[in-house]
This record gives C-alpha cells, sequence and structure tokens, in this order.
C-alpha cells in the first residue's frame, strides 16, 4: 500500500494514458462496424462474406499484429498509433456481427409500417433501425469496451505507456505492489467504463425499462375472458 | 378517386397475388375490400402507397399515375393503418402521432401541438401522451395508430385489417369511431378486412374478393345482401344462414323477426315504408 500512496502521481498518469489508448478503439470500433454491420444485414451475399472476413479479423494474433501493422500503415515500430489500429481492428470484429444482429433483431411489423408512413431508407436507419437495436448494441459495446480496455495493457510490451506498464516495471524490478496495482486498476478502468455505457444507455433507450413492467401487467389480465 | 386499371401482381417466387384487378374507389366515400386470407387484399392495399408496385396495369390517384410519384413522398401523403398498429415502440405516443408531420418537415413544436389535438380527436386522452406504446391496452394502440395516420390531415386513408387484433367489444367501439371521424372528416378511406359484419359496417362499397383478388361482387351493402352475385358471394356473406336469415313470427299479436338458427332478432315495427323493414333490439 505505501508504494500505492508514493505513486499516486504515476498510477493516475498511466491511467490517463490507459484510457486515450482504449476509449478511442471503442468509439473507432463502434462507427466502423455500423455501415459494415448494415451491410452484412441487408443482402445476403454481402452477410456471409462480411461476417466470416471479421471473423478472421479476430483471430489475427495480436504480436505478429503489432509488427506487420506499421509496415502496412507507415506507423514507426513503438508508435501508440499501432496499439490503437490493432485495437480498433479487434473492436470491429466483434461489433460488426453485433450491429448486423441487432439490426436484424427489429421487428419486421414495425419497420415495414415505417415504411409505409414515409420513412425512406436513410431516415428508417437512423430513427427506426439504428435505435431499436440499441439494447443490442449496447450489450455489445460492453463486451468491446472491457476487451478492449483488458487487451490495451499489451501496449506495454511495444512501447506504448499504459496501466500495463505497471505490470511490466514491476515485474523487472521486482515490485509486487506495483504489479498488482496494475491488474487491479485496470479491472477498475474496465468496470468504470462499463458502468458508464450502461448509463448511457439508460438515458438513450429510455423505452427499454417501461416494457418489463406492463408484460406483468397483460399477464394478470390475460385470463379474463369476456363473455357474453 | 382512385383507380384500378387492369393491374397484376406477380410476386418474385411465381405467386400471382392479384390477377387483372380493375376498379374505381370514388373519394370521400368508405371503400371496403373483404375476402378470405391469401385474396390479395393487402397486396392491392400496398399498390395504393407502392409498398408494392404492380407488375402489369396501372393505378390513378385523382387522375395521375402514381408510378410517376416519388414512393416516399406518396406514402407522406397517404395515411396507414394496420394491425397491431406498427407504431414505433421507442417513441411516445404524442412523438408517434407526430412522426410523419416531421418527416415532412413541419417544425417540432408545431407539430407536437397538433398531434396532441389529434389525441382528441381520436377519443384519447392527452394523459397518455408521453406513455409509450407498449404501456397503452390493444384498443388505445389502434387509436393512436388512426391519429397517426391522420396526422398529415391526408385525403386518403389506407387501413389494413385495423380492428383485427382486438376483442369484440373495443372492435365495436373502434368501429363506432371510425363510423364519426368518416362523417366529419370525408376521407377517401379504403379499408381491408376479412369480417363480413365489419365490412357492411363500414363500407360504402364493398368489394368481395376471391383467390387473386378476383372481384365477386361490387356494390352498397344492401345490393350485396338483397342481391348475392352468385353462389360464392351469398356463402361467404352468409345469406344462406344464421342471423342473416330472417323471417316473420306471430307472437301475442306482434311480429317478430326469427332467425335460422331460432334465434329472436328482433321486433317488425309497423309503420316502415313498403318493401321497408326496421329491426330494433
Ligand atoms: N412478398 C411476397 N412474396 C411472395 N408471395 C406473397 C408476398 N406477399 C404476399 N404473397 C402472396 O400473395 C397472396 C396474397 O397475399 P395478401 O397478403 O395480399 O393476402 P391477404 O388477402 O391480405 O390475406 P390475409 O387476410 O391473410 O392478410 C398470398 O398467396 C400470399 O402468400
Ligand atoms: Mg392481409
Amino acid at each position: 500500500m505505501t508504494w500505492v500512496w508514493a505513486n499516486l502521481d504515476l498510477i493516475w498518469d498511466r491511467t490517463l494514458d490507459h484510457l486515450i489508448l482504449s476509449v478511442p478503439p471503442i468509439i473507432l470500433s463502434f462507427v466502423i462496424a455500423l455501415p459494415l454491420g448494415w451491410l452484412a444485414n441487408r443482402f445476403r451475399f454481402s452477410r456471409g462474406a462480411i461476417l466470416t472476413a471479421s471473423g478472421l479479423l479476430y483471430a489475427i494474433p495480436s504480436f505478429p499484429m503489432f509488427i506487420v501493422l506499421p509496415a502496412l500503415v507507415g506507423t514507426t515500430l513503438r508508435s501508440p498509433l499501432n496499439l490503437v489500429i490493432a485495437l480498433t481492428i479487434y473492436g470491429v470484429a466483434l461489433m460488426v456481427r453485433v450491429v448486423a444482429d441487432g439490426l436484424a433483431s427489429v421487428d419486421a411489423d414495425v419497420q415495414r409500417s415505417a415504411v409505409a408512413i414515409g420513412f425512406s431508407a436513410w431516415t428508417n436507419f437512423w430513427q427506426v433501425e439504428l435505435p431499436l437495436s440499441g439494447p443490442v448494441l449496447l450489450a455489445g459495446l460492453r463486451v468491446v469496451a472491457v476487451s478492449t480496455v483488458s487487451l490495451a495493457t499489451v501496449g506495454a510490451v511495444i512501447g506504448a505507456q499504459s496501466l500495463g506498464s505497471l505490470f511490466t516495471d514491476g515485474f523487472q524490478r521486482g515490485i509486487q505492489a506495483e504489479i498488482i496495482t496494475g491488474i487491479v486498476a485496470t479491472v477498475l478502468l474496465a468496470l468504470l467504463l462499463d458502468g458508464a455505457l450502461v448509463a448511457a444507455g439508460r438515458l438513450a433507450l429510455p423505452w427499454t425499462r417501461v416494457r418489463k413492467a406492463v408484460k406483468a401487467d397483460a399477464r394478470l389480465r390475460l385470463p379474463v375472458e369476456v363473455t357474453p | 378517386m382512385i383507380e384500378f386499371r387492369s393491374v397484376s401482381k406477380q410476386f418474385p417466387d411465381g405467386t400471382l397475388a392479384v390477377d387483372d384487378f380493375s376498379l374505381t374507389l370514388p373519394s370521400h366515400r368508405t371503400t371496403v375490400l373483404v375476402g378470405s386470407s391469401g385474396s390479395g387484399k393487402t397486396t392491392l392495399l400496398r399498390m395504393i402507397n407502392r409498398m408494392v408496385d404492380p407488375t402489369a396495369g396501372s393505378i390513378e390517384i385523382d387522375g395521375v399515375d402514381i408510378a410517376s410519384l416519388e414512393p416516399v413522398k406518396l406514402r407522406r401523403s397517404i395515411g396507414y393503418v394496420m394491425q397491431n398498429s406498427g407504431l414505433l415502440p421507442h417513441r411516445k405516443v404524442v412523438d408517434n402521432v407526430a412522426t410523419v408531420p416531421l418527416l415532412r418537415g413541419v417544425p417540432r413544436k408545431k407539430a407536437r401541438a397538433d398531434a396532441l389535438a389529434m389525441l382528441d380527436t381520436v377519443g384519447l386522452d392527452r394523459a397518455l401522451a408521453d406513455r409509450y406504446p407498449s404501456q397503452l391496452s390493444g384498443g388505445q394502440q389502434q387509436r393512436v395508430g388512426v391519429a397517426r395516420g391522420l396526422a398529415v390531415n391526408p385525403n386518403i386513408l389506407l387501413m389494413d385489417e385495423p380492428f383485427g387484433a382486438v376483442d369484440p367489444i373495443v372492435r365495436a367501439e373502434l368501429q363506432q369511431e371510425l363510423i364519426r371521424l368518416q362523417t366529419e372528416l370525408g376521407k377517401t378511406v379504403v379499408f381491408v378486412t376479412h369480417d363480413v359484419d365489419e365490412a357492411f359496417l363500414l363500407g360504402d362499397q364493398v368489394v368481395i374478393l376471391q383467390e387473386g383478388g378476383r372481384i365477386a361482387q361490387i356494390g352498397s351493402p344492401a345490393d350485396i345482401l338483397a342481391h348475392p352475385a352468385n353462389d360464392f358471394v351469398a356463402s361467404f356473406i352468409g345469406a344462406d344462414r344464421g342471423k342473416r336469415v330472417l323471417h316473420v313470427e306471430r307472437h301475442d299479436g306482434r311480429d317478430v323477426l326469427v332467425d335460422s338458427d331460432g334465434r329472436l332478432a328482433g321486433v317488425l315495427v309497423g309503420d316502415s315504408a313498403p318493401g321497408q323493414v326496421g329491426v330494433s333490439r
């Protein structure tokens, strides 16, 4: 514990580094997965191709990825950008399927009636399909957020400062408290982001909270038969 | 006025849902398409707002071929009400009603105010405005559906079995409400149902459909009841049985009407014009 109190500044700095490394990939993977998932859901021929490709992306081991990426995108070997790009790729790989599934989960009757009253394809996507797939998207984003935060620790190995640096440094110098702090702080950060997503979901998807109460209510009323 | 001219629809899988259908639907009147499941009612209705495009023939609204109109714009000018309301579950009642006006660019404040007034029109308490559709009863949801269909004050209102999923008591209520609205508003209503009683109650013009959208008979409810065109129509409307076949029995000096099942339908009142029968229940 004394190590923690003595190094609060360091822990805070690494936490910020970690946030800066992991928040952009979470947002980027959502934004990039949106059109891809839409495409996968929209046409039968694109579905198989896109979902398979994104599944394969996730299968790429991270170390080769870190080595190949700089060559591909022209960054230097030790640039933190490599990590942001790699995490984004993993996030996209998860999110594409989530977006496709989310869009497919929207009730067909609701969609048809939206078209019937005059939503164009564009307004239908933003105002109907996207919000209604919100619960599925949120569940997927939470997985991406947690896995991104945990993956970001490997940045330490390729020179990107993060909470992972606390345990690489702790190992090298034999400071057990530093290792534990790195692990605990990573978990806390993941929980924090997850909580933030849940809170954002509550704000953005208010209708999902009324449904349960009404269903229970309907079950109570259903058996009442009207007899002439 | 809506005119179908030799319209056919064959779906890509080969199903001929509508085969050479021609019909004129007069303005400010209610035309009811009635027929058994799969007779092409929904397909016909959806062709009017270009949800489905015919594979042959043409449809005109007030003399304009709708194939020349932009589908999204056309749909925003036609009210559409369907079974299970089709309301947007993520929008409050008032926002559901304001949906199409907003799509058409009406300022938010005005659209909401108009939507609240529209709730009054369809007999819904304004206290429901801030609920989500899942918090309403089936009957209330259908009323919201009707309010949404009327929100842009369209000339044409398309209704696809709008009262098909509510219980009989609520359905009777909604039917009466529609009759009241229609006397006030005089829309060109196209109403699809497979309930003959509902067709006769609501329709100025009733179209009885067979498989493939073939017209078995067109006429006012009284025409059809008095002169079913053929055996199919007679049996479809039940003209040969049950409560549609009434005969007079003398009882304690009054004429009582009894149906073919022996159930009492009412009494014959004396002072009706020749040939007319008044039934009071
Ligand atoms: N998208 C489609 N693809 C292929 N066949 C279709 C399609 N839509 C409808 N059909 C077929 O066209 C015929 C007419 O269907 P339609 O939905 O118009 O009937 P309906 O009279 O509305 O029936 P219901 O009373 O059950 O609603 C049916 O045989 C149906 O299976
Ligand atoms: Mg139908």
